[in-house]
């Protein structure tokens, strides 16, 4: 991998962040005057409304002053104060931030290990009752709402037979012993929604994973190799299953957007106090500072992923060459 | 492995630009020749039948509301009835309407949206490739269902806006698919080959790219109308969608504000998310269905 293409990529990212700053102050400018939050402040009076215009600098002008103000202060992690808690969003966002990459973390890694073993396996035994049934399970869990998958588990393991809690991310009011027990209680807390987050990635990552495996199965390569009469099961795991990754590589960078919308509606619902559900209380409280802040953390992260993905994707494929 | 017998012929067929083609007569056996395509045809036909008809057919007011909340299956309510007393087979008939509508609609604009640009930018390379690819980055980064939502708050709620904001946000993945194959294959040999020998940039996507392009098209079609379709859903679930109509989403979302889990009011959870996943799943499969008809490939040699 040459070092010069590996810049580039780099710095498109950059850039690319940077307009995603720059979009995300014109789409919540552009989405109306902050100031019409403040008129629903009871009997606030014109100089009250005056002053806190002045506090939230939005007397200023737009493009030299506000947009000036605001990049400075994005540059400096300082993203505004949220309308809701009166707590500074970067500071909201710190606290979430570990829990969401805790239940995203666990339920994408699952949903990729589990999901492409499945599709290699189908893809094996292509049109067998196993595959069969693998593909009605994949098919089932990426059709099916992750709420409604949520919803069910709740009311199955936590209310049917309570053996699990219906939300949360740790008991509250509880003084733990030690850090054991603690770990265990978020653990037994993370069991559903990771549950949910991987059933609903898992049905996406098999289909990928069997239809590229279908494709690798019919080149002219695996004939020979079979054909040197190496075992089945290596010609798979050392020839097949490295050359059908590659639509992978591609789908975990898209599926980040998927695990974004996963994690607001499986966080609301489980009441798991990361960035979704953070999320969605700001847009149910019209919170914007904290929706603006939340919006450029995840889009920062996509971003990430999009760039490790490429080179992913560049070390893995040398027929795409950098321009 | 059945496929791997005639990998040389498809190849020879490639590189000799044989089309591939979806005529008519053929489409009713790739669509009613298998027990999954005639499940799947049936259930699809079923959902647009209940869609048109849904309202006629419903045993009562959906918006009517009862002392009798939250009362399990009976034969005056056959999946029982809702925090308000209402049927909920009444607003389950009822709800079919705005998933078909917004689904199919919005993936009609995204798919279209999502194959031009991703096949010019990926064929055509250089600085529309930049500005394309960077547009794209632009619609993947800003994560799709919080951009809908702030998008479907701004504009008031109703079919055309869910229709439009799911249609507008959701074809950048087909863009990018389409795009990392039409760069893979124009890395090709018989691409390769067919360039050298003079071929023009028309004939090159007519007969090599697009042909190999087309199955990911279809299965991503495939994936906008169950996208269109969740979209949707999710949308409603969280308070967003046309307050004047009853959908799944909002079925969703008011059992699950009533406690209906903690009620373990299993028949007014099930039933909605039910019908989105069939209706996913049906339409996901007849989506399957012609990649097999058009990538011979894929298809299962039995």
């Amino acid at each position: 991998m040459s070092g010069r293409w590996l810049a580039g990529k780099a710095a498109a990212a950059v850039v690319t962040l940077v307009f995603v700053i720059v979009f995300n102050f014109f789409l919540f400018r552009v989405m109306g005057d902050p100031t019409t939050q403040f008129t629903r402040i009871p009997n606030i009076t014109p100089t009250e409304l005056a002053d806190l215009r002045s506090d939230y600098g939005l007397d200023k002008p737009l493009l030299t002053g506000q947009f000036v103000d605001y990049i400075g202060d994005t540059a400096s992690f300082d993203l505004g104060t949220s309308q809701r808690s009166r707590r500074a969003v970067w500071t909201e966002i710190k606290d979430a931030l570990p829990w969401t990459l805790l239940l995203v973390g666990v339920g994408t890694l699952l949903a990729t290990l589990i999901g492409s073993w499945l599709g290699v396996i189908a893809a094996t035994r292509r049109g067998r009752n196993s595959d069969n049934g693998l593909l009605g399970f994949s098919l089932f869990t990426y059709a099916a709402p992750e709420y409604w998958i949520g919803i069910i588990l709740i009311l199955v393991f936590a209310f049917w037979i309570p053996i699990l809690p219906a939300g949360l991310q740790m008991t509250p009011g509880v003084e733990f012993s030690s850090w054991v027990s603690e770990v265990t209680d978020v653990a037994e807390h993370l069991i559903l929604p990771a549950t949910a987050m991987t059933l609903m990635l898992l049905g996406q990552y098999f289909l990928i994973m069997r239809s590229s495996m279908v494709d690798v199965l019919t080149e002219d390569f695996i004939t020979v190799k079979r054909a040197t009469g190496l075992p089945w099961d290596r010609v798979v795991s050392r020839h097949a299953v490295p050359n059908a990754l590659l639509p992978l590589v591609t789908l975990s960078a898209i599926q980040f957007g998927a695990v974004v919308g996963g994690a607001i509606t499986i966080e609301t619902i489980f009441s798991w106090p990361g960035l979704g559900e953070l999320t969605f209380q700001a847009i149910n409280d019209k919170d914007f500072p904290v929706l603006q802040g939340v919006f450029l953390v995840f889009s920062a992260g996509v971003i990430f992923a999009n760039l490790l993905a490429d080179c992913l994707y560049f070390y893995l494929d040398p027929r795409v060459k950098a321009d | 492995m059945s496929g791997t017998a005639t990998p040389a012929g498809l190849d020879a067929r490639a590189a000799a630009g044989a089309p591939v083609e979806l005529a008519d007569e053929r489409l009713r056996d790739v669509l009613l020749g298998t027990w999954r395509g005639r499940i799947s045809v049936g259930l699809l036909g079923f959902f647009i039948f209940i869609a048109i008809f849904g309202s006629l057919l419903a045993p009562d007011d959906p918006y009517a509301s009862s002392l009798d909340v939250l009362a399990p299956p009976s034969w005056a309510h056959p999946l029982g009835t809702t925090e308000q007393g209402s049927d909920v087979l009444s607003q389950l008939l009822v709800g079919a309407r705005v998933s078909i509508v917004v689904g199919f609609a919005a993936a009609a604009i995204s798919a279209l949206l999502g194959s031009i640009v991703g096949l010019t930018g990926g064929y055509l390379g250089g600085w529309p490739d930049r500005i394309l690819d960077a547009l794209e980055n632009w619609f993947l980064v800003i994560p799709a269902l919080p951009l809908m939502i702030v998008l479907a708050r701004l504009l008031d709620p109703s079919l055309g806006v869910l229709i439009l904001v799911i249609g507008l946000t959701s074809w950048a993945g087909t863009g990018r698919i389409v795009r990392a194959q039409v760069l893979t294959l124009r890395e090709r040999a018989f691409v390769e080959r067919a360039k050298a020998l003079g071929a023009g940039d028309t004939y090159v996507i007519r007969t090599h790219i697009l042909p190999n392009t087309l199955p990911l098209i279809f299965a991503n079609t495939v994936l906008i109308v169950a996208v269109a379709i969740l979209s949707e859903a999710a949308l409603s679930f969280l308070g967003l969608g046309d307050p004047s109509r009853i959908s799944w989403g909002t079925m969703l979302e008011n059992a699950f504000d009533s406690g209906a889990p903690s009620a373990e009011a299993w028949w007014y959870v099930i039933p909605p998310g039910l019908c989105i996943t069939l209706l996913v799943l049906s339409v996901s499969v007849i989506g399957f269905l012609f990649e097999e008809h058009i990538n011979p490939r894929l298809r299962d040699d039995r």
